[in-house]
């Protein structure tokens, strides 16, 4: 017998099953197709503003720096002053979103660059598909528009939240997730993001910046 | 070769644990963590019905375990992925260094996975000629040291920075040896620097899985320094080595384990990293693997189901339970013998290795019951300590001694009026040997206490034969 | 003692000690102790034949023992309205496990469970049941409570200790760090796995040792064996009772370990 069905044979022996009964083939139908969410923190619920303020503070929380402006057309002024005053380099790497493409980059002397990161640029740009207030935590998926490496790479991690986007929980981010790609499916990656990369490992110190971003700054926006 | 089990010495472990003093000094460390989780329980009101639902949400899974994991299958092979099943450790390492050795690996970068620890598949890789490189920085210590885990979240909390400098300076020769290592800060930047460039050098890239979505045929993993994505997306192939139990129905039942889990683990309400993989690169993407592999690992899982230790089965890996355990607190992980440490790996060794390998270590426990009190899946883990004592009892495994010392107590206690009056003799006999110090230095047959600590002598005749005397035995 | 009258219990309640058996062997006092509180509070304290609540079969894998024990003791407090055990650990076995060991036998396991239902630990009886909001009682030092684990965790005793021994006088209640850490007792471990056992309570009497008690009091003699002895082979003049013994007024006498004073 191949391994896949030794198994699954063990497994219905153990359960006292055959694999073939009608209510649980049922049961586990529904379940998959309902996606019943279970207990919702009442942390992050609320109107936008106060979602906002809940991602705000988590975020910060969590060490990430966070910065409100008006509107999308406001960021190149914003990363470029976040960068100047991180005493970072004046370069600046973002995939294919049209959403960035579309802002006034060119009003600022930032040096950019497109595509995926190859392990040396210092800065990165991309676009969070939601904000998730109750933790403070960012929700990007992979794809050319904001490819994965650039949340990963560089230096410092500069995330654009679109204040929209700002949900109160995790299961609210799996309903628009379903929005986008349909129900049962997921894109290639979704990384939740809670604050810069850190490290407890040697002594139990907290230090940032182990493998991933040693800073995250987002701009909220709208 | 699976890491050989030195459980069986487990006395003789928790001997040299104990005079250890640089251990002793490393194990400090591990106290924090109680605290931590307190606080990030105390933040979240809904923290203990998140623990019912993470217990139904297991239990569930558990219950239809074959069809969640056919329609896992089935959604990782809709999105290009592929899934290989392993019956055992071997079968499992084969498949992996097979896969490797095929696309002509010589490189191959880990993410932190205990069941990778579990079979043993850094030493198959390197038999076969490639490099396996740990890239969690608890793990590249230990891998760097020749060790195994000493905790399944923090595996070098065994370590002092003293320890990792020595090591840094033997493994990195490249870099001036004058260099100042004195500083976490300066470790964690050298480490970061070396791995960077192992990362982009990797051919393959293996990582465990926290969860597996069968809704989406999605692997997850947790972690805060981002070497578990770099390990991942990188690479030309992508291999998940993960067992049996970890399927989840939905996201959304992975939120609600994902929303203990961290919380349980080290204090934190989310962990720096959640990131959930379906299938290879696609369509237009600029990064990503090419080729995306699921190794569902079973080694005597399926044989748990439906038994007195199905429960273990609902298990997160979080190390809540060794983060309250005062025997793990004492000497740490390494004195367990085998790669799962703490109340979980009590229970869990003898399933896995048997229980005359393993039956040390669900005996070595106080039953102080901290660790059910803290798991976000509330297993009875003395319980079930307190089954495998039993299988033991049952098979005559435990010590001989024990046995009879047990047989002979036993005969007097079922015995209420000849236990009455063998007890008032020896209390008398004891309280005479112990007036004058009103306790004891050392006592014949009473060593594995008297050696430590004294003995207090009885205060008088007995509690029972005083009460009589007194109330002319009407009761 | 000043209680506040529960509803639905006899106006003078049978309640049978549960002496448990260190108790009984090593620290009479206490039993006598108990006996006095219950007393007080207006019941009507018998004790009948017993041995050992089966624990250390139990403990190491004989269910056929503990059961058989367990038989034993429960048609021994058959005529009682209560049972009450001065231990956290015994009230544990007799509370949550005793229903455990008849899961084959339902008449047994239905008479297990009203044992279980009319079992109690001393100091929560006192307050939970019996309504019982200060002791007269005096005694003037320093004290730390040990919260003994079985105690703390299968039957949630935290607060009621607490709460009636800041109404001895004279008595002041300090808090250790890591109360609800174990002392590293655990009935035969601490013989079968001395240095470990030793091991741990070595970080308990550091834990006492930075506090300001004089005295270190907890519910249960098991923990309170342990942690006296390893606090007087350290050679700290900390004293070391149970709980009853302070809440009873009988801590008069020699402490646990201590010589008995001559006359």
């Amino acid at each position: 017998m191949n391994p896949r069905d030794a198994i699954l044979q063990n497994l219905r022996r153990s359960l006292g099953v055959t694999g073939g009964e009608a209510p649980r083939r049922f049961e586990v139908e529904r379940r998959l197709a309902e996606a019943p969410p279970g207990i919702v923190p009442a942390r992050g619920q609320g109107d936008v503003a106060t979602r906002v303020a809940t991602f705000r503070a988590e975020a910060e929380r969590a060490q990430a720096s966070v910065a409100e402006i008006a509107s999308l057309a406001d960021v190149p002024a914003e990363v470029a002053r976040y960068l100047r005053e991180s005493n970072c380099a004046a370069t600046l790497r973002m995939g294919d979103d049209a959403r960035l493409a579309a802002m006034p980059w060119g009003d600022t002397a930032l040096e950019i660059l497109f595509g995926a990161s190859d392990g040396h640029d210092l800065n990165a740009v991309a676009m969070a598909f939601a904000g998730i207030a109750e933790t403070g935590t960012l929700a990007l998926v992979s794809g050319a528009d904001n490819p994965t490496t650039l949340n990963f790479l560089p230096d410092n991690a500069i995330v654009v939240l679109r204040r929209e986007d700002v949900v109160a929980d995790y299961e609210a981010a799996f309903a628009r997730l379903r929005g986008r790609y349909g129900k049962g499916n997921a894109p290639r990656t979704l990384n939740f993001v809670t604050g810069p990369s850190r490290s407890a490992d040697i002594e139990q110190t907290l230090l940032l910046g182990a493998h991933g971003p040693r800073r995250l700054h987002i701009v909220i926006a709208g | 070769m699976t890491v050989v089990a030195t459980t069986p010495r487990f006395k003789g472990n928790v001997h040299d644990a104990l005079t250890d003093a640089r251990l002793q000094g490393a194990l400090v460390h591990a106290s924090n963590f109680a605290g931590r989780r307190a606080l990030a329980a105390a933040r979240l009101p809904e923290f203990e019905a998140l623990r019912d639902s993470a217990r139904a949400i297991k239990d569930h899974t558990l219950a239809h375990l074959d069809l969640y994991l056919e329609a896992y299958e089935r959604k990782v092979v809709e999105t290009g992925g592929h899934v290989h099943w392993a019956e055992d450790a071997e079968a499992a390492r084969r498949i992996i260094v097979d896969l490797c050795k095929r696309r002509g690996a010589k490189t191959v970068t880990k993410g932190k996975s205990m069941i990778s620890e579990e079979i043993g598949l850094n030493a198959a890789l390197e038999a076969a000629g490639m490099a396996a490189v740990e890239t969690d920085l608890g793990e590249y210590i230990i891998q760097l040291r020749g060790e195994t885990p000493s905790h399944i979240i923090a595996p070098a909390i065994h370590v002092t920075k003293e320890d990792v400098e020595r090591e840094f300076r033997k493994a990195h020769l490249d870099r001036p040896a004058d260099r100042d290592l004195s500083q976490p800060e300066q470790l964690l930047a050298e480490a970061r620097a070396e791995l960077r460039a192992k990362f982009m050098a990797a051919d393959v890239g293996v990582t465990g899985a926290n969860f597996l979505v069968a809704e989406t045929g999605t692997s997850i993993i947790v972690t805060n320094e981002g070497n578990g994505d770099l390990t991942q997306i990188l690479p030309r192939v992508h291999i998940v080595i993960a067992s049996i139990e970890k399927i989840v129905p939905t996201l959304e039942d992975a939120a609600q384990l994902l929303r203990v889990l961290a919380r349980s683990a080290t204090g934190q309400d989310a962990s720096v990293y959640t990131t959930l993989s379906t299938g290879p690169r696609r369509e237009g993407d600029k990064d990503g693997p090419s080729e995306y592999h699921v190794v569902i690992l079973d080694n005597g899982r399926s044989a748990m189901l439906g038994g007195e230790f199905e429960d273990m089965l609902r298990c997160i890996r979080c190390g809540a339970c060794m983060n309250h355990c005062p025997v793990y607190q004492a000497v740490g992980g390494h004195a367990y013998g085998w790669v799962y440490p703490g109340p979980m790996g009590a229970v869990l060794t003898p399933s896995l290795i048997g229980v005359a390998e393993g039956g040390q270590l669900p005996n070595a426990s106080t039953f102080c019951g901290r660790c059910e009190a803290v798991c976000p899946v509330r297993i009875p883990l003395p319980k079930m300590m307190r089954h495998w004592r039993e299988r033991e009892f049952e098979r005559a495994l435990s010590p001989a001694a024990q046995r009879y010392g047990l047989r002979f107590w036993a005969f007097f206690a079922k015995r209420p009026t000849l236990y009455r009056f063998a007890t008032g003799l020896f209390t008398r006999a004891l309280h005479w040997a112990g007036r004058k110090k009103g306790r004891f230095a050392s006592l014949p047959l009473a060593g594995g206490w008297t050696d430590y600590r004294d003995l207090a002598a009885p205060e008088r005749a007995t509690f029972q034969s005083q009460w009589r005397a007194k109330s002319g035995a009407v009761n | 003692m000043s209680n506040e009258q529960g509803a639905g219990r006899p106006v003078k309640p049978r309640v049978g000690l549960f002496v448990t058996c260190l108790v009984d062997l090593m620290r009479p006092t206490v039993g006598f102790a108990a006996v006095k509180l219950l007393e007080d509070a207006g019941c009507k304290v018998v004790v009948p034949a017993q041995t050992c609540c089966g624990q250390p079969a139990y403990n190491s894998g004989d269910r056929t023992t503990a059961a058989d024990i367990a038989r034993q003791t429960i048609a021994a407090f058959e005529g009682c309205d209560y049972v009450v055990a001065p231990s956290g650990s015994c009230g544990g076995m007799l509370i949550r496990h005793y229903p455990e060991l008849f899961a084959g036998e339902p008449d047994m396991a239905i008479r297990a469970e009203r044992f279980a239902a009319k079992t109690h630990e001393l100091v929560s009886f006192l307050t939970d049941v019996l309504g019982v909001t200060r002791v007269a009682a005096r005694f003037e030092g320093t004290v730390a409570y040990h919260d003994s684990c079985s105690g703390l965790r299968e039957l949630e005793v935290k607060a009621q200790p607490r709460r009636l021994l800041k109404s001895v006088e004279g008595l002041t209640l300090v808090e250790l760090d890591e109360a609800e850490t174990c002392c590293g007792f655990g009935g035969m471990f601490a013989a079968k796995y001395g240095e470990l056992s030793n091991a741990i309570v070595a970080r308990k009497a550091d834990d006492v040792r930075k506090s300001a008690a004089g005295t270190l009091i907890a519910g249960d003699l098991g923990c309170l064996l342990n942690m006296a002895g390893k606090l007087q082979r350290e050679g700290s003049p900390v004293r070391v009772r149970h709980v009853a013994e302070v809440l009873a007024g009988m801590a008069d006498g020699p402490a646990i370990g201590e010589p008995e004073i001559k006359p």
